[in-house]
């Protein structure tokens, strides 16, 4: 697939900032006054500025409200209504959280929300037949573990911060190991793809048309194997390599800042691969894989 | 959310207008639909007899052609040297009258100076007629490097070929044979055949090194080593022959195996026909034992025939015939490596042609009459139909094996009759009843006849008193005798060496000669651009026209540009390359559906006009003024022959309108307009088939003035005019070959058909150059007519070299590599990729998808300038020497016809370059730049 | 509408014989060129028609393959795809604003333009690759089946069929209801073997493509007695036809 920066943006920041927002809907941390603002600033900023990214690669974003009308079949526009109620509801907590006013309930409430949104959010690519490496257990559980992982770096809880982060890290690997045998196991294959496999070896000899199309440029993206490895590497380091140590050690400002940064770039790089790597069945017909 | 409300009744458009194709030459007829006068779609014509209904690819895409950015827009005089794309837009009074000053002096003083060549041209007989009126012996368009082979066979042997002479019959052959056919040729009426026997579960068997397109659908795939087609059919005939699987009756009846031959060496008549006082040959007919005309009044011809007359001995055809195709050096086991598929196959193919042929015949329940008075109670045919094109065509053996085809076809009685091979008026047309080629130039006067036709013998030759060649292509000459439809390939190297004499000016119509029209395209741009020791060009003036900016627009002192087909009035004539199916004699028209927004005229008006201006007899009125004032008043009032016009629907008869014959008639284009576009009439059911034979249909081709009295004919499976050539080169008769000549003539000349080996064996190291390599053409792209075309270039933008397995592991090949390509005269640096359903030791690509950077309105980085190539730089007009201080023609012996496909390559693995090599400079474009979005959407 | 409607009684859809077509592309142009005229939605349009890389939206893109069987040579198939109507149509189901629905009468996947975001998920959605977004529209374009020519009033009723099929010279194409098991198409499914594409994936698609019939059979040793000679030579071939000709019935005297 395609690795569309504004795809990447958008699931990295909305994940960071709806799970700082779980966070302080739960009230870990509880700040008030300015510094309340300033922590539901940061969560909105990247959670709406994620959305927004999301909106650049759409044709035509002024139809954009019409996303949330499909709520019963499509995970786009559940995830759409779950965000922006998420966001409605923890404008109004925050509103509480800056006024010194507490509303655990309606916390709660916000923190499932923000479960809810990243949730919808990976199922919309879990949901996809044509892409074996997405549709599996560890795609939500990755995208909410990370989410939450990075929401409590943001939140500063150090303990569910390391607790959190060794488990995306462990789930990564995991997706990592079964997702590279996926497409081969869902059994879909050039041979299922046009129905002539019972007659003899197939093989894609000339493509429909010599130039490119938007199928390839969307679907057929293809990244070579050493660098795939050495990109599976770095994210690993940034992601989680560099904040877990960091954490254990016990925060600073600096070492902080640090944290963040890497982990942040570190899931950029993990999202580029989450697509890059995916492979699309339609590939197939042009003797992709 | 409710479903949405669609309007699904709006209509196309406010008009359709019906016009014919010119995406290719297949000539199908389309629906225009118009948006507020401009075009918004384009459609087959149902009622159309060529397509109905149906449309490829190029003719849908028609829309892109019309509107492409690479038109022209007003006549260019030259201004800066050729080759720079600097040129000045004139008026076409000022372009006219710089060519009236141009031509007017040498056809008063030396019309041969001029030299006149069409390329794709669908207005033979006009333009012929302008060349004719000119003077100049030196027309032709481009069949001598198209399929002229394939033609003269045809016409020699049987009275018409392939395509536009003849189809198989679709509706009833059990067994269709596909020999190397250009896959953008006859397309749709081949299309449409195919679906036609795949519905009636008939086997389709495709012979051909690769099998793409039709050969992918065949049932049946033979991949035969380039060059060797004729081997392999003469093996057919031998497993045939040796087992009696012939249709002897027909052979006896319709063909000139009953001729008796004169098999006296030391008779001056050796080897030609026993003929009575009024020259018509001789056969025995079995009911007195004594000799009889072919075509006596009830004669039944024996096919055994023997006969010795004023001591010499007679034997018919068909003793010869069976003397040399039983001989074993025919035989499956001794050709097959040769010809790369197992003798077994070769043999299992034999036995379905003869299973299919005699054990399954189809028999129409229709009586009919042969030209000896004979009733016939029912039709009977063998259901074994060929269809060839250039693939056996365009090698220096292609003459001949084409003559093989028919002599296959023929001894399975399987042409002309049901299930087998059928004419399509005006043919059949034996080479007796077509012109002879005319050369006698009078400065100031029309040239004494029809430039191009078929020599019966050395007498026709188009040699001056001097034993010269006459035309500049050195057509009708020892070198090649019988180069029916000339040499344009040789005009542009012979003009520049002056052999046979200098010229003027070479005049050109739609060939793109500086690139994909001309072997060594390198050459002939050095050639175009040459100049003499006082700085003139060695061709001193070029005129071209053509409706695109064509790589050949950039080599031209004056252009003038054309319109492109929906712009422009044609007759697609039985004069010429009609539109006539088995059933039906059918004609045509283009019709301007749209007037041109640019200042540019259909060039046979021009010629009309142009024609005028130098006064040429037929173009103009006893007072001197023009006779046309363009081509659709020619179209509708020249008058051929009594009688017959360039359109045969709706002339004037005493009693009305009528078919075929008439006087002009000034309302014939809106009546072809109001029919579609096309007229056609359906031959008698009494006359479909065995038309040289039937008395029905020569009746039926009178009335209708496809002849003007009855032609029939017999077979000849025995080419007595060759015989005539190879008997002067034996050392008889007053015209003789130059020496160096005769081992050649001698040996290619042969009245039965025969194999020889390609020339380029004998002149490169096959085991150097031990790969063939070949040319094809999409479907979806007609020469290099397609990559204006903003929809078909993003089919075909580029062409790799298509490599087999064997050769393609050898080199360690991987996707994305490029090899390095050599022949003995060039070399090309070209992307590849691997095809394993592919002849082993062959290699091909698809043609004239290359482009010159700054042609056709592309940009310079076009995929086709930078990945695309030509094979043709590969190729020389001249084989390499081979040390008997000659240079001999890259070309068939017998007819000239340019052996492309003579090709011998080797093959390295190269580094991955920046571009495909060689990389010639980029062209000034004369056009706009095009526009970088396309939403092509009429609103009106 | 993105819920899918109760499966259709009919199914409207294509048959596409892989055995006749000869990959020619004319219904890859021919669909082009109604699609860019039609009405019905935005011309298809093309970017950098004419410069380094020409793209454009195309509904229908015909692919080559080449098939090696343990015995016998490589062959060729050529392999014309575009939208299969599937009845599970998950293209349907996951947009998020209702443009893309299935038609309840007919089975027709559409996209209506004016509600369509361009966001592609569709697209992802879809297997067989048979939805393109338009780059100057910016909303996703795919096979109509000619919905505005099958029912077009306006038109003559022999021309009520798909563009593609309407010229498809190979009559590689076939149109109708493969909902009607008596229909002509259903039929031609059911005697030719036809099949679904990838169908592990359970979309259920409604066009179905029927098989290359077998190619290089052997056969020689059935026919190889017609090939028995008649005489070692010419002269063999001559006396055999002598014998024969004159033992014919009718023999001529």
């Amino acid at each position: 697939m395609h690795p569309a920066p504004s795809v990447i943006a958008f699931t990295t920041f909305s994940g960071l900032g709806f799970g700082l927002l779980f966070w302080l809907g739960l009230g870990q941390p509880a700040p008030t006054g300015w510094v309340a603002f300033a922590f539901f600033a940061l969560a909105y900023t990247m959670a709406v500025g994620g959305l927004l990214a999301s909106t650049f690669h759409l044709g035509h974003p002024e139809r954009a409200h019409l996303a949330l009308t499909q709520w019963r079949t499509s995970w786009l526009s559940r995830e759409g209504i779950a965000a922006i109620a998420t966001l409605l509801l923890g404008g109004l907590f925050a509103l509480l959280r800056m006024w010194s006013q507490s509303g655990p309930a309606l916390g709660w409430l916000v923190s499932l929300g923000c479960l809810a949104t990243v949730f919808t959010t990976a199922m919309i690519y879990t949901q996809m037949r044509t892409v074996p490496r997405w549709r599996h257990w560890t795609t939500p559980a990755l995208f909410l573990t990370l989410s939450l992982a990075g929401g409590a770096l943001l939140a500063n809880r150090s303990t569910a911060a390391l607790v959190l982060l060794a488990l995306a890290a462990v789930l990564q690997l995991v997706a990592w190991i079964t997702g590279d045998k996926q497409f081969a196991q869902s059994g879909t294959t050039l041979a299922t793809a046009t129905g002539l496999g019972e007659i003899g070896r197939v093989r894609a000899f000339m493509p429909p048309h010599t130039g490119s199309n938007y199928l390839l440029k969307e679907f057929a993206y293809a990244v070579g194997r050493r660098h795939a490895l050495q990109l599976r590497v770095i994210g690993l380091i940034l992601a989680f390599g560099v904040p877990i140590p960091l954490l254990a050690a016990g925060l600073t400002h600096m070492t902080a800042l640090i944290a963040v940064l890497a982990h942040i770039a570190g899931v950029l790089c993990l999202r580029w691969l989450f697509f890059a790597q995916a492979e699309h069945v339609m590939g197939l017909y042009y003797g992709k894989r | 959310m409710t479903e949405p409300t669609l309007d699904l009744s709006r209509p196309i458009g406010d008009e359709v207008r019906k016009t014919t194709c010119y995406m290719c030459a297949c000539r199908c007829g389309i629906d225009v639909h118009m948006k507020g006068g401009k075009v918004a779609y384009i459609e087959g014509n149902r009622d159309h007899p060529i397509n109905k209904g149906v449309l490829c690819a190029k003719g849908s895409a028609g829309i892109m052609q019309h509107n492409a950015p690479a038109r022209l827009r007003a006549p260019l005089k030259r201004t800066g040297p050729r080759g720079s794309g600097q040129y000045e837009e004139i008026s076409w009074d000022e372009a006219l009258g710089l060519a009236t000053a141009w031509l007017k002096p040498l056809r008063e003083t030396a019309p041969e100076k001029l030299a006149f060549f069409t390329g794709r041209d669908q207005s033979q007989s006009f333009t012929s007629l302008w060349a004719q009126g000119f003077g100049t012996p030196n027309y032709a368009a481009h069949g001598g490097f198209c399929s002229v082979n394939m033609a003269a066979a045809g016409i020699y042997t049987m009275g018409g070929a392939f395509w536009e002479f003849g189809q198989p019959d679709w509706d009833h052959t059990k067994l269709f044979l596909l020999f190397g056919v250009a896959e953008d040729h006859d397309s749709n009426p081949i299309k449409i055949g195919i679906s036609k026997l795949k519905g009636r579960g008939a086997r389709i068997v495709g012979i051909n090194p690769i099998r793409t397109g039709y050969n992918a659908v065949a049932d049946d795939w033979f991949g035969v080593t380039p060059g060797n087609d004729g081997l392999l059919i003469l093996s057919l005939i031998h497993c045939l022959m040796t087992a009696g699987q012939i249709d002897v009756d027909y052979l006896a009846r319709f063909t000139n195996a009953s001729v008796l031959v004169n098999q006296d060496p030391k008779s001056p008549d050796y080897g030609l026909f026993i003929r009575d006082d009024e020259l018509r040959p001789q056969v025995i007919d079995s009911r007195t034992g004594k000799l009889a005309p072919w075509n006596g009044e009830g004669v039944e011809p024996q096919l055994t025939g023997t006969w010795r007359n004023a001591g010499f001995t007679h034997r018919s055809v068909f003793h010869l015939m069976a003397d040399r195709y039983t001989d074993t050096i025919h035989a499956p086991e001794n050709v097959a490596e040769r010809v790369g598929i197992p003798a077994s196959r070769i043999r299992q193919l034999a036995a379905d042609m003869a299973d299919i042929a005699f054990n399954k015949p189809v028999v129409l329940d229709q009586p009919w009459t042969d030209f000896r008075g004979k009733r016939h109670e029912k039709m009977i045919g063998r259901p074994v139909s060929v269809h060839a094109m250039r693939g056996i065509s365009a090698h220096s053996n292609g003459f001949q094996t084409c003559r093989a085809l028919h002599t296959l076809q023929i001894i399975l009685g399987a042409v002309e009759t049901p299930g087998g091979m059928r004419f399509k008026p005006p043919y059949p047309k034996p080479a007796t009843a077509h012109p002879k080629p005319h050369c006698k130039v009078v400065p100031g006067q029309p040239l004494n006849g029809p430039h191009l036709g078929y020599p019966q013998g050395p007498d026709d030759l188009c040699l001056t008193d001097a034993g010269d060649p006459a035309r500049i292509d050195k057509a009708f000459t020892w070198e090649n005798p019988l180069s029916a439809h000339g040499l344009m390939h040789m005009v542009i190297s012979n003009a520049h060496a002056g052999d046979p004499y200098k010229i003027d000016t070479l005049f050109m119509y739609m060939a793109n000669m500086s690139w994909n029209s001309s072997m060594n395209t390198c050459g002939v741009i050095d050639m175009l651009t040459d100049t003499d020791k006082d700085g003139e060009y060695v061709i001193p003036r070029i005129i071209y026209s053509d409706a695109y900016s064509s790589e050949m627009v950039f080599y031209a002192d004056l252009i003038l540009p054309d319109t492109t087909y929906l712009e422009r009035h044609d007759c697609i004539s039985l004069l010429d390359r009609p539109i006539c199916e088995a059933d039906a004699m059918a004609d045509a028209i283009r019709w301007p559906v749209v007037e041109p927004d640019r200042d540019v005229r259909a060039f046979q008006s021009v010629l009309c006009d142009l024609g005028a201006r130098l006064n040429l007899p037929g173009f103009v009125n006893d007072d001197g003024s023009a006779k046309y004032a363009d081509y659709a008043d020619y179209i509708t009032h020249h008058i051929r022959r009594p009688g017959i016009g360039p359109l045969a629907g709706w002339r004037v008869g005493d009693t009305g309108l009528q078919d075929g014959r008439g006087l002009p008639n000034d309302n014939q284009l809106n009546e072809y307009i109001a029919n579609g576009g096309f007229w056609s009439s359906h031959i008698p059911a009494e006359a479909a088939y065995y038309k040289p034979f039937n008395r029905a249909y020569q009746d039926w081709a009178v009335t209708m003035g496809l002849y003007d009295s009855p032609q029939p004919y017999i077979f000849q499976l025995y080419v007595e005019p060759l015989r005539r050539f190879q008997l002067a080169a034996e050392g008889p008769g007053h015209r003789q070959p130059p020496d160096r000549l005769r081992g050649q003539i001698k040996i290619t000349m042969d009245p039965l058909p025969i194999w020889y080996p390609p020339f380029e064996d004998a002149h490169v190291d096959p085991a150097e150059y031990n790969v063939h390599a070949l040319t094809q053409r999409p479907m979806a792209m007609y020469h290099s007519w397609g990559d204006q075309n903003a929809w078909l270039r993003q089919i075909h933008g580029h062409n790799p070299l298509y490599v087999p397995t064997k050769i393609w592991a050898k080199h360690g090949f991987k996707d994305g590599d490029w090899a390095r390509v050599t022949s003995a005269h060039g070399s090309i640096t070209v992307p590849v990729a691997l095809q394993e359903s592919l002849n082993e030791n062959t290699v091909w690509t698809w043609n004239a998808i290359g482009k010159r950077k700054g042609a056709w309105a592309l940009d310079h980085d076009a995929p086709e300038a930078t990945r695309g190539f030509l094979l043709n730089h590969l190729i020389h007009e001249l084989l390499p020497p081979k040390g008997d201080g000659l240079r001999w023609a890259n070309s068939d012996p017998v007819t000239g016809q340019a052996a492309w496909f003579d090709l011998r390559v080797k093959i390295e693995k190269s580094g991955v370059p920046n571009e495909s090599q060689p990389v010639l400079p980029p062209l000034a474009s004369p056009v706009p730049k095009a526009p970088s979005q396309l939403r092509w959407k009429i609103t009106p | 509408m993105t819920t899918l409607p109760p499966p259709s009684a009919v199914k409207l859809g294509l048959v596409i014989d892989l055995d006749t077509c000869v990959g020619c592309h004319a219904c890859v142009v021919a669909c082009k060129g109604w699609n860019t005229q039609s009405d019905l939605g935005a011309p298809l349009s093309d970017q950098d028609p004419f410069g380094a890389a020409p793209t454009g939206t195309f509904l229908n893109r015909v692919h080559s393959y080449e098939v090696t069987p343990e015995k016998g040579p490589t062959q060729q198939v050529h392999f014309p795809k575009s939208c299969l109507h599937c009845e599970d149509a998950p293209c349907v189901t996951v947009c998020p604003t209702g443009a893309s629905y299935k038609r309840a009468a007919d089975g027709i996947v559409l996209v209506n333009e004016d509600a369509c975001i361009g966001c592609g998920l569709c697209a992802w959605a879809c297997p067989y690759g048979a939805r393109e977004m338009d780059a100057a529209a910016g909303v996703m374009k795919k096979c109509t089946l000619c919905v505005d020519r099958i029912y077009n009033e306006a038109l003559p009723e022999v021309d009520r069929t798909p563009a593609c099929v309407r010229t498809c010279p190979a009559g590689a194409r076939h149109f109708g209801d493969l909902g009607d098991p008596d229909s002509a198409v259903s039929q031609l499914v059911a005697e030719r073997g036809g099949f679904d594409l990838m169908p592990e994936l359970g979309m259920k698609p409604v066009n179905k493509y029927l098989p290359p019939r077998p190619r290089d059979v052997d056969q020689i040793d059935v026919l190889a007695p017609l090939l028995a000679p008649v005489g070692s030579d010419g002269k063999g071939l001559i006396a055999w036809l002598d014998r024969t000709l004159s033992k014919l019935p009718g023999a001529r005297d």
